[in-house]
């Protein structure tokens, strides 16, 4: 495929390539037949040619031959109009003005699709469609069942008195970490929602709310965090890192960004199998900074394979603010670059969010390629259990995100505004969940912790001797020495 | 001997080998007929690589130039025409990326192949590896594994200077989760291949690119599509009784020149011929060196912290009181690699060294602690 082409359709690129020089025209014949082109000597100056010059016609070869430039009839061998150069990649028009592409304007920033305002309201009482620019052909959206909107805003508040549950029992020592969502549980939740079960999720390790829509219990995010005998972990990783193959939600890993390269390839092995799935992948704002994001992007794009990129850009990567990230408009002007479908959304905005994925998977799935999703959103809460935030934020920005922008009270709006829900459902859920969580803690609390002998299982697929036989001698030593061990190991 | 093995016990690692039932007696004695064929250590890797990938359509291949130059080094020659370019991918130049892909792809229970042009390189991916590869089926407790080779040449060549240069066996064997492998012959190279694409871990495949166009004898078992060595097992090349000299990938050919040189000066020397660096074959070295009472390491890389620092260890361990000297241990020098041939030529061990060291362990010659 020709790489030079603007399939794309883009603005910026298009007034840059409006001045074309006719320097090697030759006289009769037509070119882009929308406008009269003088003989050379008579040219003007910087002529500008109409949309069609850069029309979609597609070059495989690169020798250096005369090419006619417009995919008309006409005969080709008759005349030559050298609009352009062949280079490898493709056909490339030249220009005599030397411009620079400006960077990506913090003025002119690309805008951000949503559907409901801040007070909850459907924006322009329209159904929320997907604007055609993008290639895709996607039907119009309707919006979601009342099923799917209960489901979606339950969990959305189950997150959020998770979060809340949970930090408060680190801060109370009887969980060693832990991280919240605060903020962005629409990102997570509505996500999941567009998704089909099959779909592959790899996380980063803000997005538990995928996992509470595909129905992981309490208990079990509780089991993992106490790292105890039942925690599908089995104990080898600290809080909030839960995984489950059972609902195609990866292990968290926490090295940065070594989701996103995995999961082009994991989209690769989908691909092969020709599976109705896609793989879908999160990342925050300062993830993109790694060379894996890079990578991930770039080879996405060549192996043409299945995945969804999804950005968390929530202005804050621990303390470091995105102004201190990059100096791009964020990170949906990087999809383009890489020759990857991309969109920037409200991620605070669950209706957007829902819609904009669903889309997304749609484009992946049936034309086989990666699309990127940025969702702009906020940090509320400090980056972990480890952080205080407020040494480096102002506590007004803080509180503002908090309340006026905060994305459940906002769907709560339209839920409600719909008849679908009241105050009494609301707390009720949650206390119910409040109760549930508390006792999920006393009772992963309370449960064993893993044996001796799950130190030395899953190195590899079989335990190797070398490894029995250090198992054997420890359980000796603990045998012999019980007062230099804690008694609570089941040896 | 190990050509016998079926693909069932290759994968049991270190663990005890049983050689009963796993084969019929007519295979032994196949095993001992004269070889008529020889084979370089190109084409034992080609011809493992073609037949898995034959076997088994989850296996793939990545890396740089693998697929229409045929291979850097034209390992991977002809396989792109075979097999068609979803399953031999020639990647852009990110390290990072294609092993991310690969890991990713492993995760989801394809078989890669990824090609290190040399592993050297590996070192801009190596979190993948270590982080990703070697860690997660642990830290997931078993729900991902990850049956990924990581293949290419590692060690020094001729005249590529420091960064083309470095060999990666102990960095790579000191990361448990993975195994570490390092052919020297073509049967080697046949055999472990195939048990390390066969294998549900992750294989740190270390080739030398000066051994490649090397042949070896081939028996008709080694070429059989059916074999197998097993991981965890190292080779006994020459039987000896007076010094037992260890060895990996091209230095073993090194080790078995200086056992024929100290032989005629009446030191019979037992050369062993590791294979696999981790997990390392404990017991073979220790037993044998029970036997000798006396032990040479020979590496390429450097010495802190090398291979041979860790047999020593072990059999310090575990055999201290049959050791009747000192362990004497032959690595390069402690020196990025320079690239002008004498001094190439300085920077590694030779022939020579291996015969003054199992020398000096025999009392031969005067022990010069700092020199080779």
């Amino acid at each position: 495929m020709a790489s030079g082409v603007i399939t794309r359709k883009s603005g910026a690129m298009m007034a840059t390539a409006r001045y074309l020089t006719r320097r090697n025209m030759t006289h009769g014949g037509s070119c882009c037949g929308n406008h009269h082109h003088p003989p050379p000597f008579e040219r003007k100056k910087q002529q500008s040619c109409s949309r069609s010059l850069l029309g979609f016609w597609r070059f495989n070869s690169t020798k250096a031959s005369a090419v006619d430039v417009y995919s008309s009839d006409e005969d080709v061998t008759n005349t030559k109009h050298h609009q352009g150069l062949d280079f490898p990649g493709g056909h490339v028009s030249y220009t005599h003005s030397l411009n620079f592409i400006s960077k990506s304007s913090t003025q002119n920033r690309v805008p951000c699709y949503r559907v409901l305002d801040d007070n909850g309201v459907v924006i322009g009482g329209s159904s929320s469609n997907i604007s055609g620019d993008l290639e895709c052909q996607i039907q119009q959206q309707p919006l979601i069942s009342q099923q799917t909107a209960l489901k979606m805003y339950r969990e959305m508040v189950r997150l959020q008195v998770m979060d809340t549950i949970f930090y408060e029992a680190q801060r109370q020592g009887r969980l060693s970490f832990y991280l919240t969502s605060t903020g962005e549980e629409a990102i997570s939740v509505a996500s999941a929602a567009a998704l089909s079960s099959d779909d592959v999720v790899m996380p980063q390790y803000r997005e538990p709310g995928v996992l509470l829509w595909r129905g992981f219990s309490l208990r079990e995010f509780a089991d993992q965090c106490f790292g105890n005998k039942d925690d599908y972990g089995k104990g080898r990783q600290m809080p909030i890192h839960y995984g489950s193959n059972k609902l195609n939600y990866f292990t968290v890993s926490s090295p940065l960004a070594t989701q996103i390269p995995q999961a082009a390839g994991v989209a690769y092995a989908l691909k092969m199998e020709k599976k109705d799935a896609c793989v879908v992948t999160f990342f925050g704002d300062g993830s993109s900074s790694e060379g894996d994001f890079h990578a991930g992007l770039n080879f996405a794009a060549v192996t043409e394979s299945p995945v969804v990129f999804v950005c968390r850009n929530n202005g804050w990567a621990i303390s470091t603010n995105v102004s201190e990230q990059f100096r791009s408009d964020g990170i949906v002007v990087k999809g383009q670059a890489y020759g990857i479908d991309s969109i920037r959304v409200d991620g605070n905005d669950a209706l957007a969010v829902y819609n904009s994925i669903r889309a997304a998977r749609q484009m992946a799935v049936n034309q086989g390629k990666p699309v990127l999703v940025e969702f702009l959103t906020y940090r509320v809460g400090h980056h972990s259990t480890s952080d205080d935030s407020t040494k480096y934020r102002p506590m007004d920005e803080i509180e503002h995100w908090k309340v006026t922008r905060n994305p459940v009270s906002r769907f709560r709006k339209w839920v409600e505004g719909n008849g679908w829900w009241n105050e009494d459902e609301e707390s009720e859920l949650r206390s119910a969940t409040r109760k549930q969580l508390l006792q999920a803690i006393q009772a992963a609390e309370r449960t064993q912790k893993p044996s001796l002998k799950e130190m030395f299982s899953d190195v590899y697929d079989e335990t190797p001797s070398n490894l029995r036989e250090q198992q054997e001698q420890l359980r000796e030593i603990i045998k012999r020495h019980p007062k230099d061990y804690p008694s609570d190991i089941p040896v | 001997m190990w050509g016998i093995v079926g693909q069932r016990a290759c994968r049991h690692g270190s663990s005890a080998m049983s050689l009963q039932g796993t084969r019929p007696v007519i295979h032994a004695l196949r095993s001992f007929s004269t070889a008529a064929k020889e084979m370089t250590v190109r084409d034992a890797l080609n011809s493992a690589i073609d037949e898995e990938m034959s076997a088994d359509p989850k296996v793939f291949l990545m890396g740089e130039e693998v697929g229409e130059y045929q291979g850097a080094y034209k390992i991977t020659k002809g396989l792109l025409e075979k097999y068609g370019p979803d399953r031999v991918l020639d990647t852009p130049i990110t390290e990072a990326g294609f092993t991310g892909i690969g890991v990713g792809a492993a995760y989801h229970g394809l078989k890669p192949i990824v090609e290190f042009m040399t592993f050297n390189f590996s070192m801009q991916a190596i979190d993948h590896i270590i982080n990703s590869a070697a860690k997660s089926n642990y830290m997931s407790a078993g729900q991902i594994s990850v049956p990924i080779v990581f293949r290419g040449p590692n060690g020094a060549a001729a005249g590529v200077g420091a960064q083309h240069s470095q060999c990666y066996a102990s960095w790579y064997a000191s990361c448990p989760g993975l195994k570490v492998l390092a052919p020297y012959s073509s049967e080697d190279a046949r055999g472990l291949m195939k048990a390390a694409i066969r294998d549900p871990d992750p294989v740190v495949f270390l080739e030398n690119e000066l051994l490649y166009g090397e042949s070896f004898p081939v028996s008709a078992e080694v070429l059989d599509s059916s074999f197998c060595l097993p991981i965890g097992k190292a080779k006994i090349e020459r039987e000896g009784k007076d010094v037992t000299i260890t060895a990996f990938s091209k230095m073993v050919g090194y080790a078995l020149k200086a056992a024929e040189i100290l032989s005629k000066e009446g030191i019979s020397a037992e050369v062993i011929n590791l294979r696999s660096i981790r997990p390392l074959d404990r017991a073979t070295i220790n037993n044998s060196v029970r036997k000798t009472n006396r032990l040479v390491t020979v590496e390429e890389g450097f010495p802190q912290h090398g291979i041979g620092a860790e047999i020593c260890a072990s059999v310090v361990e575990d055999s201290f009181e049959y050791l009747d000297a000192a362990i004497e241990r032959i690595a390069g020098a402690d020196v990025p690699m320079p690239y002008a041939a004498n001094l190439e030529r300085l920077a590694v061990p030779q022939v020579e060294d291996i015969v003054r060291a199992a020398k000096r362990t025999c009392y031969r010659s005067s022990s010069l602690a700092a020199t080779a």
